[in-house]
């Protein structure tokens, strides 16, 4: 904009043009939102549709007569319970542990300064950043010698420990978020440090801790490498296992199941992302941005 | 040991126990039992991260300097060879190629992240309140997706024969994609993936920068525009200055996870598909270590490759603990 156009009188013909900008701006801010959304969008509905519908080569952006044809035939694949009820084991008892054992360090970086401490950040943080694939042959060759490969054991003890970092770093925050003064008058009031700590800190602390088990839930139930590598029986995949498998050959390949099973994969994901997003997912970003 | 009242108790713990404070009061079993728990508290962390990880880290080392193929793997005893490992690495081609490769294509990735993410964030700003908070869902919703999930609409939306893509580029007139194998060549190949994981990426890099930019003074950006300045010179000298540790951090995060990316390559490409002409250097080490069964070797080109990332990782982790310090 030139300085000219700001400055000559009208102000009516000024303000249409900044309606007519900002309506510029919405439709091309709609198209993102399409473009980027697509892809989830796609899956679902090619979930639903009959296999006439998908296969054809005029596509069907929207299907008027879904079905449920292709759930059905997932979850019918042998193995599907079990493979479910493989990733809730592995995730639900790698995730309590990892919460228990983190909490604890996480009180100790936040209600106590020791030496060591910085050191423990800069590893936890370190750590964070490692790739996973680059651990996966020495893990194998320690976890074969235990007898813990191919059993769902060895991937708990990998995942537990593989979320305590972010859990720690996290917890740290939370903590960190309760005012000092609210134990310190509970103390004063004659409670133990202990007494302070369960009757104070961890009702406070508790929204945080729920919400650093569900991004760890989620980073736990995404995991494919270590899943991949650790469990070679097919009745003991998990299910990023079970679905990177599930497509056969680009040629006749089911769409509409390898879609169905997509979304059964991603549903508990989504749904915990979407309540957990605005309390921790910008963890790794936090000190940046002061909200 | 006598009984103190609690407040007494509680106001030691509470206090930081500095090194001044340990030499001026005299040392009780108690005053070194509330020093202890600090370590205790942290201790099962340690335990399992060095057992966990640690330990198989030293293990990689080791491996990496010993003959350790599916005999040794059996007799769990491999066969030290010195820098042998390193030196077949080194020497070999498509070590070099993976990494040049991979610096390219971290390269790209990262500069469409930032550059889509940038443009993402400042776009949200002009938007009217109810199309942003829908793009803010869409992104939401994107970000949501597990990677192992979007890989496979990402070969569904691509496929040749009934992928969507090829019929919206034919249909928008883009050129004639009737069929078109999007895994042809190389580049294709790694465009696709490029594709996936910018997709992936977006929503966190947009949404961490749009948080920053709520944090850019309205008065200061008024007064500029008040003042005549070009939109460009409100971003430089307003804008840019505040949202210049986020860009800094989230530069640095994409490059790291870029560089290690292994996931949305080895699935998209596909497992009978990767190869030496499209590694990227998760693939390779993956590949070459666990897939070949030749431990020693793989583990050889893992530590490079690691060593690598931590030497990326040090610029993120020292910003990370030096905005803590200062806040």
């Amino acid at each position: 904009m030139s300085t000219a156009s700001l400055e000559r009188p009208g102000g009516a013909r000024r303000r249409r043009r900044r309606v007519l900008k900002r309506r510029a701006w919405d439709l091309l801010g709609i198209a993102l939102f399409v473009v980027l959304v697509f892809p989830v969008y796609w899956m679902v509905t090619t979930a639903f549709k009959p296999d006439d519908e998908i296969n054809s080569a005029e596509p069907t952006w929207f299907s008027l007569s879904p079905t449920l044809q292709h759930f059905r035939d997932a979850i019918a694949r042998p193995y599907f319970w079990d493979i479910v009820q493989n990733s809730l084991i592995v995730v639900l008892v790698a995730v309590g542990a990892s919460m228990v054992l983190a909490f604890l360090a996480a009180v100790a970086l936040a209600k106590y300064r020791f030496t060591g401490q910085k050191v423990f950040v800069v590893l936890m943080l370190g750590i964070l950043m490692l790739p996973t694939v680059g651990l996966v042959i020495p893990l194998y060759v320690v976890l074969a010698r235990f007898h813990l490969t191919n059993a769902l054991t060895g991937v708990i003890i990998t995942y537990m420990t593989f979320t305590l970092p972010f859990a720690v770093y996290m917890l740290r925050g939370f903590i960190l978020g309760v005012p000092k003064e609210l134990e310190e008058s509970a103390m004063v009031d004659g409670s133990s440090r202990l007494g302070a700590f369960v009757r104070i800190l961890l009702p406070l602390v508790a929204p945080g801790l729920v919400a650093t088990s569900l991004f760890a839930f989620i980073t736990a139930w995404n995991e494919y490498v270590f899943a991949s590598v650790l469990l070679t029986d097919q009745s003991n995949h998990t299910i990023t296992v079970w679905l990177s498998y599930f497509y056969g050959t680009s040629r006749n390949t089911d769409w509409g199941g390898l879609m169905a099973a997509s979304t059964l994969t991603a549903i508990p994901v989504v749904v915990f992302f979407l309540i957990v997003q605005r309390r921790i997912a910008f963890g790794l970003t936090s000190g940046a941005v002061k909200g | 040991m006598s009984r103190r009242p609690a407040p007494q108790v509680a106001a030691v713990a509470a206090e930081p126990l500095t090194l001044g404070a340990r030499q001026r009061r005299p040392l009780t079993l108690r005053r070194v039992g509330s020093a202890a728990v600090p370590y205790l508290l942290v201790a099962p962390v340690v335990i399992a991260i060095a057992a966990v990880l640690g330990y198989p880290l030293y293990k990689l080392v080791t491996l990496s300097f010993q003959r350790y193929g599916l005999p040794e793997l059996i007799q769990r005893k491999g066969e030290w060879v010195g820098l042998d490992n390193f030196r077949s690495v080194l020497g070999d081609e498509v070590f070099w190629d993976t990494l040049v490769r991979t610096i390219v294509f971290t390269a790209v990735n990262v500069a469409l992240t930032m550059v889509l993410g940038l443009l993402l964030a400042l776009l949200l700003v002009r938007l009217s309140t109810p199309v942003r908070v829908l793009l803010t869902t869409g992104l939401v919703l994107a970000w949501s997706m597990p990677v192992v999930v979007a890989v496979q609409v990402w070969i569904w939306m691509t496929n040749f024969q009934n992928g969507i893509l090829n019929y919206t580029l034919t249909t928008l007139g883009v050129g004639d994609y009737f069929q078109h194998d999007w895994y042809a060549t190389t580049f294709s190949k790694l465009a696709m993936v490029t594709l996936l994981i910018v997709w992936g990426a977006l929503p966190f890099v947009v949404l961490s920068l749009y948080a920053g930019l709520s944090q850019v003074p309205r008065e200061l950006l008024e007064a500029a525009s008040i003042d005549g300045a070009s939109s460009w010179r409100v971003f430089r000298d307003v804008t840019y200055p505040v949202l210049k540790p986020i860009l800094y951090i989230l530069t640095s995060l994409s490059i790291i996870w870029d560089f290690g990316v292994f996931t949305q390559a080895y699935l998209l490409i596909g497992a009978s598909q990767v190869n030496v002409d499209n590694y990227l250097m998760g693939v390779y080490v993956f590949i070459e270590g666990y897939g070949h069964s030749d431990f020693g070797r793989g583990a050889a080109i893992s530590v490079l490759w690691l060593l690598i990332v931590a030497l990326l990782s040090v610029f993120y982790v020292r910003k990370m603990v030096r905005m803590e310090e200062t806040a």
